[in-house]
């Protein structure tokens, strides 16, 4: 039932490094993350992976297998025939730290620039009410676990690295769909959005979709409707004339909070 | 798609990075020095009680750091499934937090630390409210309010939660409310990262202490760069999870070395209650990769029933005498409890976690397991399709990825694995404060709240309950030092520096993997779910061994990003831990809770007023007895005196305040 598979795993850090081969055993049943594991037990203590729980659930384990952005731990190598080389490398998008860890930071500093949760403060602890049929909307897009295999495939920064500053993504521009659709929200985050977050980027090619491993519908259920409320603003007659009139300011959006940091 | 080669990506990306330090800053400062960060408060661990527990120290005013060994957000609360117990009473207008703490009573089966069950039963609510004012989006009833599940062991629908995915709704809400403050902090101090800050993959291998004995820092290394630092604080907040890797098959993640647990031992104070380790009923069992992985209780609060081999409903068989009374004796009242619970006693199936586990390893022992050495746990024929998907979308996802099970057509094959610990850092209930001064700990590390069995979906609000508790606590704690400030005492680090550094040093030793799945079967096999003296002797002398080998482990390679290494340093973690629940449990003579002695079956009323505790002297480990905190009288008015009856000595008998005791429903004003 075990056989040897050929794995070529990259191996380096920090921009230097090769594509080094190995022949692991495989067992029935076993995911990716297994043949890594006994590969990191039996023949290269020190190679470095991320992984958590093992169980798709806290995103840790993103990884391209045979170019293919895809959780570790979630692959079965059944998916694979048994003299199938499987090269498997780090996210592409990502500077690399070691081995198939990757620098995410990126997508931390994008979470911090977008405007929090922001509800009526008259609403007393317990107060809330909220139907079903109104929270399922985010709560399909409070299902991700931030993997960020979206963010790595998603050709406006994988292959354009200088829009990152204007782009945050379809991870976080669903973010901004999720608070945008959430109850008991009261700020408007439709300017940003396009200005700040680069919404405009998005042709919705739908690759994020297609990788994310929780099936959320991005581009269908939160980036589109998105752009549809962004249009929705800017037509909007009574905005349009607050603006023309320049009594008060162009916009009522909420701001994007600024990354300061030194 | 097909490109191989890593690009070096957004340029400006390691400017961001999670942990706070660039690769540059790092190789400025050489990886052989220590960098030192001074903070008011240093929480270790980001999970669910590390966040709670910074965000209430970032309140009180307090400059806070949070360390966690992996990426923010992905501590091991976000695999917590089923939900967070707070008696709300939104879906049965009965529940209150008497009855929450009569449950988590019961459940622990009388060891409990009372007062901590009684703060966690009355503040339970208001801190899941807290989280829905923070954004979090739990699963709604008609009326609009927080809908509640059906959990073992809880009397009313009582679980808050998110489909089957309450952990992560957890986990990021309280990262989200961290992000919150940082971006208050950016208005306000100009820079979000003044008052609390994540160190990301970063890890403390040793508490720092000063000439006196009190906290002063948390000595540790950053995984990307292999950098040593020291956290310069007088106050710390274990929030770090518990102990599972010391087990082969068990749900937990890399993360549960018992850090917390060594690190407190370690610095000089007192775990409790070590013997009692969680075997959760459900589990894979199949294929072999997955085995461990949890398969969610709520799959029996919603209606699943276990059936052995032969097709039998067995739960009915093993309904122990202290809980004969609550639970229905035949299938067709059990069923018709999910419809009509006001009149009917609820299934077996709902069963405290060791009570359940126990049935199933004894049905599996018997013979009449499933194929992969299981029991069935059926849905299919109890839910429609779609009502599954509804409910219980991650496990119908796992089985069918994992396993080719469609669970809205077959059974799903199961077992126990090690899922808890309810041993952990004494602490006071009120403030979360250990023995040594400025060592504060909530969470799964620490102890006495679920006494011998915690129940399902009192983790989650325990974390939320003690994590405030213990930031509030260190916050308080630091206040009142006021200039008189601890000096880590730099003995201690370089003691802490040497330590860490060893492994690499090593010429040559042996495999540190080896190593830990040698100590994992030793655990498994010999203190497992059933225990026995001979072998829990033998288990004590393989240990010895064990620790041996483990000294002399080697890692290959150098200090960055090297897992091998950070391995070598879990291994100290994982020997003690092993090493203290083999001595507690050699010494407990009872069975209770998560602690099964065959040779010794049965509670026994003089052991539930005795608490182990392990402490560390030398390298040795040290048991020693100490009381069961008393319950007041109001809270034993709690109980009727026949339930009481079944777990207290005659001469505890004797002593209980004369009176009948009040109902449930009649001490109710007190309720909020
Ligand atoms: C599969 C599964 C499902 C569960 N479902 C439920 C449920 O439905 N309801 C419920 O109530 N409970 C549930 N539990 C239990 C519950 O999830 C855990 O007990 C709880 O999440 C523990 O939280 P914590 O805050 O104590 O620690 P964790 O969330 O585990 O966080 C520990 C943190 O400490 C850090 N850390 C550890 N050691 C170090 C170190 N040396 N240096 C720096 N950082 C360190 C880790 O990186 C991590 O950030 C479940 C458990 C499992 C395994
Ligand atoms: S749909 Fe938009 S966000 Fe998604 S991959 Fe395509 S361009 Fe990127
Ligand atoms: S949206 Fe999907 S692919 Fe993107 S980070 Fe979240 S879980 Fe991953
Ligand atoms: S390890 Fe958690 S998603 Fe793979």
């Amino acid at each position: 039932m075990s056989y040897k598979a050929a794995l070529r795993v990259w191996r380096g850090d920090h921009g230097r490094g090769d594509l080094a081969d190995y022949a692991v055993e495989v067992n029935e049943g076993e995911v990716v993350l297994d043949v890594l594991h006994r590969l990191q037990a039996t023949q290269a203590g020190d190679l470095a992976i991320r992984w958590n729980c093992k169980a798709g659930k806290c995103g840790s384990c993103s990884m391209e297998i045979n170019g293919r952005p895809r959780l570790a731990c979630m692959t079965r190598m059944s998916t694979f025939t048994e003299d199938e080389v499987l090269t498997i490398t780090p996210l592409r998008t990502f500077p690399v730290i070691r081995d198939l860890v990757t620098d995410v930071s990126f997508n931390y500093a994008k979470a911090r620039q977008i405007p929090s949760f922001t509800p009526d403060p008259s609403v007393g602890l317990g107060e809330f009410r909220m139907q079903q049929a109104d929270v399922e909307r985010s709560q399909e897009f409070r299902k991700c676990i931030e993997c960020y295999l979206c963010q790595n495939t998603c050709h406006v920064i994988r292959d354009h690295a200088e829009n990152e500053n204007a782009f945050a993504g379809p991870r976080f521009l669903m973010r901004v769909a999720e608070l945008e659709m959430h109850p008991a929200d009261t700020a408007d985050r439709r300017d940003i959005a396009q200005d700040d977050f680069g919404l405009g980027f998005c042709n919705i090619t739908k690759c994020c979709t297609e990788v994310c491993p929780e099936h959320i519908k991005i581009t269908d259920n939160a980036l589109i409707p998105l752009k549809e409320r962004v249009a929705g603003r800017r037509y909007d007659p009574l905005v349009w004339l607050g603006s023309k009139i320049a009594r008060r300011p162009r916009s009522t959006g909420t701001p994007k909070v600024p990354d300061n940091r030194h | 798609m097909t490109d191989i080669a890593p690009s070096t990506g957004p340029a400006s990306a390691s400017e961001h990075s999670a942990a706070g330090h660039s690769a540059a800053e790092h190789s400025a400062a050489g990886h052989r020095e220590v960098e030192r960060i001074p903070y008011d408060v240093v929480v270790i661990g980001a999970g669910g009680s590390g966040l709670r527990a910074a965000i209430e120290a970032r309140l009180a005013g307090k400059r806070t750091a949070i360390i966690s060994k992996s990426l923010f957000g992905k501590a091991h609360t976000v695999m917590a499934e089923g939900g967070c117990a707070a008696a709300m009473g939104n879906v049965n207008s009965n529940d209150n937090w008497m009855v929450h703490f009569r449950d988590t009573m019961r459940g622990g089966k009388f060891l409990n630390n009372p007062r901590m069950a009684e703060l966690h039963a009355k503040e339970a609510p208001d801190r899941v409210y807290e989280l829905e004012a923070w954004g979090a989006l739990f699963d709604r009833t008609k009326d609009g309010k927080i809908s509640q599940r059906n959990f073992g062991g809880h009397e009313y629908p009582r679980l808050a939660h998110v489909g089957d995915r309450t952990g992560l709704e957890m986990i990021r809400t309280l990262q989200q409310k961290v992000v919150a403050l940082q971006q208050e902090d950016a208005v306000s101090h100009g820079d979000p990262e003044a008052m609390i800050k994540v160190y990301a993959e970063t890890t403390i291998t040793r508490l720092i202490k000063d000439g006196e004995g009190r906290i002063a820092g948390a000595f540790g290394y950053i995984r990307e760069t292999g950098q040593f630092v020291v956290f310069e604080a007088p106050a710390v907040i274990l929030a770090t999870g518990g102990i599972g890797k010391t087990f082969k098959v068990s749900s937990n993640s890399w993360e549960y070395t018992g850090d917390g647990h060594a690190l407190a031992l370690l610095a000089g104070a007192k775990l409790l209650n070590m013997e009692f380790v969680q075997f959760h009923p459900t589990h894979m069992v199949w294929p072999m990769s997955v085995r461990g992985l949890l398969v969610t209780e709520s799959v029996r609060g919603d209606g699943g029933v276990l059936r052995n081999s032969e097709g039998k409903r067995y739960m009915f068989n093993y309904v122990p005498d202290v809980f004969r009374a609550q639970y229905a004796e035949t299938e067709e009242e059990a069923d018709r409890w999910y419809s009509d619970p006001d009149h009917n006693r609820r299934p077996p199936e709902l069963l405290p976690r060791d009570e359940v586990a126990r049935a199933n390893n004894a049905e599996v022992k018997a013979g009449r397991g499933s194929p992969h050495g299981g029991v069935f746990l059926d849905i299919a024929s109890r839910l429609p399709a779609e009502e599954i998907l509804r409910r219980l979308p991650s496990m119908h996802h796992q089985f069918k990825e994992l396993a080719d099970v469609d669970i809205t057509k077959e059974p799903m094959e199961v077992g126990p694995a090690q899922h808890y610990v309810m041993g952990g850092v004494e602490v006071d209930p009120d403030t979360g404060e250990s023995c040594v001064p400025g060592l504060f700990a909530a969470g799964e590390v620490s102890g006495g709240m679920h006494g011998s069995n915690r129940l399902g979906g009192n983790s989650l609000s325990d974390l939320l309950v003690f994590g405030r508790r213990a930031g509030l606590g260190a916050a308080e704690y630091v206040g009142r030092l006021g200039a008189k400030l601890p000096v880590a005492d730099e003995g201690e680090i370089e003691a802490a520096r040497t330590e860490a550094l060893a492994p690499l040093q090593r010429p040559d030793g042996e495999n540190p993997y080896a190593v830990h799945s040698d100590v994992q079967e030793t655990m498994s096999n010999l203190v497992g779910i059933i225990r026995t003296e001979t072998e829990i002797k033998k288990a004590l002398a393989d240990l010895e061994t064990l620790g041996v080998r483990a000294s002399a482990v080697a890692a290959a390679g150098g200090s960055a990003y090297n897992p091998g290494w950070h391995l070598t340093l879990d291994l100290r973690n994982i020997m003690l831990m092993a090493k203290c629940v083999a001595a507690a449990a050699l010494e407990r003579q009872e069975s209770r809770g998560g602690h099964t002695r065959d040779d010794y079956p049965g509670m026994r009323p003089e052991w539930r007023k005795v608490n182990l505790v392990c402490t560390l002297d030398g390298d040795e480990i040290r048991i020693s007895r100490q009381p069961v905190p008393p319950m007041r009288d109001d809270l034993i008015a709690l109980f009727d005196r026949a339930e009481l009856k079944k777990y207290l000595t005659d001469e505890e008998m004797a002593a209980l305040p004369a009176e009948a005791p009040a109902s449930v429903a009649a001490a109710s004003e007190e309720a909020h």
